[in-house]
């Protein structure tokens, strides 16, 4: 199939692959050099599914996501500087340094952030859309959670209410095949993950999350959708992780031949064959692009050893609006 | 003379009559009128986009008030009990409490979560308990305990008008209870405690259902010619050490009344306040009247026996005055 697409957006979104996947790498780097520490959760293999949500989604609309968050960050517009200082734990992160790898926010961009409770983003994302329909204002809530989080309560829950309140949420399901460690075909009792919500008055429909063009033609249908009529959708975006759980994950539940096998299907390379099958782009292209991504990242590598430690003394603001203590 | 239950109403009325952000959701708070009848002729007043019946699932009722004060409204969640608030406690303590922190000051969640707790109606373990301490314990809210039906008034309004997310424990024996409602006299914070009574001998201090026992001990001690003082904690989150030391350092001696377990109650913590901060004031070891540590029974003699009374009051104050 030929793409339907332009040049430059070919090119706006593999350039966007490109800057995750080499951020992600990056950090792992940095977290070998203990300067990023805690729980870090890399992106690598499920790029096109952030990509392809991001670009599909209008700036005036919520987003909630998970831990395994920078990919959707990056894209929203949150400075790679921010990420990584964040990650360092610097003041001058985009969580001011009190938050990490999981807990990205944005205000001005309506990155509602990182969740790490599983299902746990999901109510807030309800919430979010029962506020913005209360409000008048067309702007729907997408959020962001794994297989995993199905099998909680919480899903289950969310849907429920957002269908019944008929609220405009688009639940995006990034199927990656694995509740940490624990894979689909042993967490959840129907493998077919888009079997659930239609349940609850939901529509549901899965897409393949590897390919990132799909993705963003998917998301944005239901998301259109989701306007249009004000109530929830449901897209499970099938995809794979392809590093580890954490950094602290030693991989035992799944074998390397299946992780060699998987990454053959790699989102980036992928998408970067096609268009270069396509005649879209050039080898030079795809050169200046690693080469713009290598100096975004050591730009935001500098942007982030160059910030403050937040003084001891400040450690009780945020906690309430007015200090307490 | 307004009832506590009344008292509510007015509040939940007023503020949703001048603050179209403000909606009430819950079990059973728009048809049914409330579990306890407090919203009763709301849903008829305010419509259904703002008197919201609610699914059962407090989790997510909870976790979407949440993100309503996320995106700019003022919600108030009303769950059933504080028994039932713990299928929501990990909105409360992983969401509500860490927002504003975990993203650096960026975000707020202005909501206002009210909630049936205590004992005394032969409810038994899954309708009684009082788990307020749980809350207390939690940097990010807030906790307030109204025992008068003035502060069950005010404490509403302050709450919603609260930039952080205040939890609100009503007794479940209170709601019957009248009192003077003023609306239009000026609150006091909903964040300092108040002195009921005022006593020379030692301290009582409560807060919530057990306000009324201490005043009712206070009585009872005051025959004996015991000048017992009621401090009535009023914010559990934070707690005004303030005026229970002032008390303690002029009476000299403590009793901590409270419904909860004895076992990491509030009652423990204001012993430790006491201990560290007022230990050289003290002629007696404090004492603490709480819940007997079993499950609230159902049998009417069992859960008497079970949650503080009167008696047991004025048993440890008189201990405390070497009169036991």
């Amino acid at each position: 199939m030929t793409l339907d697409i332009s040049r430059d957006h070919g090119i706006e979104l593999l350039r966007d692959m490109i800057r995750i996947r080499r951020l992600e790498e990056k950090s792992a780097e940095l977290y070998a050099k203990q300067k990023i520490r805690g729980f870090l959760h890399l992106y690598i293999g499920e790029e096109a599914v952030g990509v392809g949500a991001m670009h599909a989604l209008r700036d005036d609309d919520n987003v909630v996501a998970t831990y395994r968050e920078h990919g959707q960050a990056l894209v929203r517009g949150i400075p790679a500087g921010e990420i990584m200082a964040e990650m360092y734990g610097k003041a001058n992160g985009c969580s001011g340094g009190r938050g990490g790898s999981m807990h990205l926010f944005c205000a001005a961009r309506r990155f509602y952030g990182g969740h790490a409770i599983v299902g746990g983003g999901l109510p807030i994302a309800v919430g979010l859309a029962m506020a913005s329909k209360m409000k008048g204002e067309s702007r729907i809530t997408a959020c962001f959670f794994g297989d995993g989080a199905t099998d909680e309560g919480e899903f289950h829950e969310s849907l429920n209410l957002a269908a019944l309140w008929k609220l405009p949420v688009l639940f995006l399901c990034e199927n990656n095949e694995y509740a940490m460690g624990t894979a689909v075909s042993r967490h959840v009792s129907d493998r077919d993950i888009a079997n659930n919500p239609p349940a609850y008055g939901v529509p549901a429909d899965s897409v393949d999350g590897m390919d990132v063009v799909a993705v963003e033609r998917s998301v944005h249908n239901e998301a259109e959708l989701v306007r249009e009529t004000g109530k929830p959708r449901f897209l499970e975006l099938r995809t794979y992780r392809f590093r580890a759980h954490s950094m602290y994950d030693a991989e035992l539940y799944r074998s390397k031949e299946e992780v060699e096998e998987r990454k053959k299907d790699d989102p980036i390379e992928r998408f970067q064959k096609r268009l270069l099958d396509e005649g879209f782009i050039s080898q030079a292209d795809i050169d200046a692009i690693e080469d713009d991504a290598a100096t975004e990242i050591a730009e935001a590598i500098e942007y982030a050893e160059r910030g403050e430690w937040e003084p001891v003394e400040e450690i009780g603001r945020h906690t309430y609006a007015r200090d307490l203590s | 003379m307004t009832t506590y239950r009344d008292a509510v109403r007015t509040a939940l009325q007023t503020l949703l009559r001048e603050d179209d952000r403000v909606f009430l959701m819950g079990e059973d708070v728009g048809r049914y009128g409330g579990p306890y009848a407090v919203s009763k002729g709301l849903l008829e007043e305010f419509g259904e986009e703002r008197i919201r019946d609610t699914p059962l699932c407090e989790s997510t009722f909870v976790g979407a008030g949440i993100g309503a004060a996320l995106g700019g409204m003022r919600p108030i969640v009303e769950v059933m009990t504080v028994n039932f608030s713990l299928l929501a406690l990990d909105q409360v303590v992983n969401n509500a409490a860490v927002m504003r922190h975990m993203s650096g000051g960026q975000f707020e969640v202005p909501i206002a979560v009210r909630m049936a707790t205590g004992g005394g109606k032969q409810i038994a373990a899954q309708h009684s308990h009082s788990l307020e301490n749980w809350y207390a314990h939690v940097p990010g809210i807030k906790v307030l305990a109204p025992a008068t039906v003035q502060d069950a008034h005010d404490m509403l309004l302050a709450a919603v008008e609260d930039p952080d997310p205040v939890f609100i424990f009503e007794h479940q024996m209170l709601y019957g209870v009248e009192g003077d409602l003023d609306t239009k006299a000026t609150p006091t914070s909903p964040w300092k405690a108040a002195i009921r009574r005022g006593g020379t001998d030692l301290s009582l201090i409560a807060y919530g259902g057990s306000v009324h026992k201490a005043l009712s001990a206070a009585e009872e001690l005051e025959k004996t010619g015991i000048s017992a003082e009621v401090v009535d904690l009023r914010s559990l989150r934070p707690l005004d050490r303030e005026t229970i030391l002032t008390s303690v350092r002029r009476t000299h001696r403590a009793v901590a009344i409270d419904e909860a377990w004895k076992t990491g109650s509030l009652a423990s913590e204001v012993s430790a306040i006491l201990a560290e901060q007022a230990f050289y004031d003290l002629d007696a070891p404090i004492e603490r009247v709480c819940t007997l540590e079993v499950p609230i029974p159902y049998a009417k003699h069992l859960e008497d026996a079970a949650i503080p009374q009167v008696g047991r009051i004025v048993e440890a104050a008189k201990r405390s005055m070497g009169r036991g």
